[in-house]
């Protein structure tokens, strides 16, 4: 059997679309993507600072809250839309070298009960993890089963068209 | 292009057909809202949209499957559409059908065959490695860059967010049925119920539209799909079961990247 279990950054979000969680009624307008070159902000998103209860409540070895402020030489950031999912908002940010995902970053992601947080300190580190060991299979495109505009947000194929 | 890399290149994501369709063009193909070709790409999808989308009450899906017109007062392209359909059905064993459920809906003939002329279009503009995305759906054509492959991520429908395996080729299209996040679910036209026996289906082949039309069709068939594939001449596929197995068609170590 050839089966290769793989991961890039879209599963981020694509796992978070697929727990349990629970809206948290947060209000998020669309934030557009944007990529900046060198090591200036990420400009994008009108929700900057929306993560700052996650930085508190939510333990792991991975990062929340935006990055843009702590890139090193070469690094570049892409920030991805707002997911506006049934279980609530995500958000994720890439950090790109040569580009390479190098870090990700949870900018939202739906938790106001202890069942969220719980997932969430479960299912962030081991996801980014993956993201990190697997960026070396580059692919172009994502086939599978279709999904809804509204999915597509959630969907592997949205990380790799941020990605460029 | 430079260093005999990758021509400058240009991704679009738009939003139609109730789903996004993912560009990956050559730079100079312009604006989504100009009139170069990426502009003409995407006006040509919403078109297909508001004539065969079954969700719209005054597209000529919907009047002529009410019966409210004629196929003569519809868009020449839903007869063309028709006849394909029943092509497709004759040579699946009736496992595909343009009236899944019972309702007249050919979506899943049109979607692919949108797909494919959209990439078409890029072609007849001179674009010679381009690819384009429906909904997980792939057209690619030539090769991704000099000497490159296109390379495509097939999802794994029991682990949502991971890969099952990577495929790669050059003109080629690849196409996955399953059970789409709360879609609807792929209706075996032989038994009125859905198919269960797989939890998705990938076809090979050299064009969207009947690669994609072969895969709906595959899915229906479930467990009859393996020898059915292996009959179709340039056609190969992968499936995942319900119950977390696997099996491809003889030829389809060919495209494992």
């Amino acid at each position: 059997m050839r089966r290769v279990i793989l991961t890039i950054a879209g599963t981020v979000a694509g796992l978070v679309a697929l727990l349990s969680f629970k809206s948290h009624g947060m209000s998020v307008s669309p934030a557009s993507a944007a990529t900046t070159g060198g090591t200036s902000a990420a400009s994008s998103s009108g929700t900057s600072g929306t993560s700052s209860s996650s930085t508190t409540t939510v333990p792991g070895e991975f990062p929340m809250g935006s990055l843009a402020g702590k890139l090193t030489a070469g690094e570049t950031v892409v920030t991805g839309h707002v997911g506006n999912t049934v279980y609530g908002p995500v958000q994720i940010q890439l950090i790109m070298r040569n580009s390479k995902i190098v870090k990700v970053a949870v900018l939202e992601q739906p938790m106001n009960t202890i069942h969220d947080i719980q997932i969430g300190a479960f299912a962030f580190p081991k996801l980014i993890g993956e993201t990190l060991t697997t960026q070396t299979a580059k692919i172009d495109s994502v086939s599978g089963a279709s999904y809804t505009s509204a999915g597509y947000i959630a969907s592997l194929q949205s990380a790799l068209d941020l990605r460029g | 292009m430079t260093g005999g890399g990758r021509a400058a290149r240009l991704r679009h994501a738009e939003h139609v057909m109730g789903t996004v369709v993912s560009f990956d063009v050559p730079a100079c193909a312009g604006d989504p809202a100009g009139e170069g070709t990426l502009g003409q790409a995407v006006r040509w999808l919403h078109w297909v949209d508001a004539t065969f989308s079954p969700y719209r009450d005054d597209s000529d899906v919907s009047r002529y499957g009410a019966g409210s017109v004629s196929l003569a007062q519809c868009a020449p392209e839903l007869a063309e559409v028709l006849e394909a359909c029943a092509a497709v059905g004759a040579l699946s064993k009736g496992y595909f059908t343009a009236t899944p459920g019972g309702r007249f809906d050919p979506s899943g003939y049109v979607k692919g065959w949108a797909i494919e002329r959209a990439a078409v279009l890029f072609t007849a503009a001179g674009s010679a490695e381009h690819s384009v995305n429906g909904g997980g759906d792939v057209q690619c054509v030539g090769d991704r860059g000099p000497g490159q492959l296109w390379r495509i991520g097939i999802a794994d429908p029991l682990r949502p967010g991971t890969l099952a395996l990577v495929v790669s080729g050059r003109d080629f299209a690849v196409a996955t049925s399953g059970v789409a996040e709360r879609g609807p679910h792929i209706i075996n036209p032989h038994t009125g119920q859905a198919a269960t026996d797989l939890a998705s289906v990938t076809v090979i082949g050299p064009g969207l539209t009947l690669t994609d039309a072969y895969a709906t069709a595959a899915f229906a068939m479930g467990s009859g799909a393996r020898d059915w594939v292996e009959s179709l001449d340039g056609y190969e596929a992968f499936a995942i079961t319900s119950r977390g197995s696997d099996w491809q068609t003889s030829s389809f170590g060919a495209y494992l990247a």
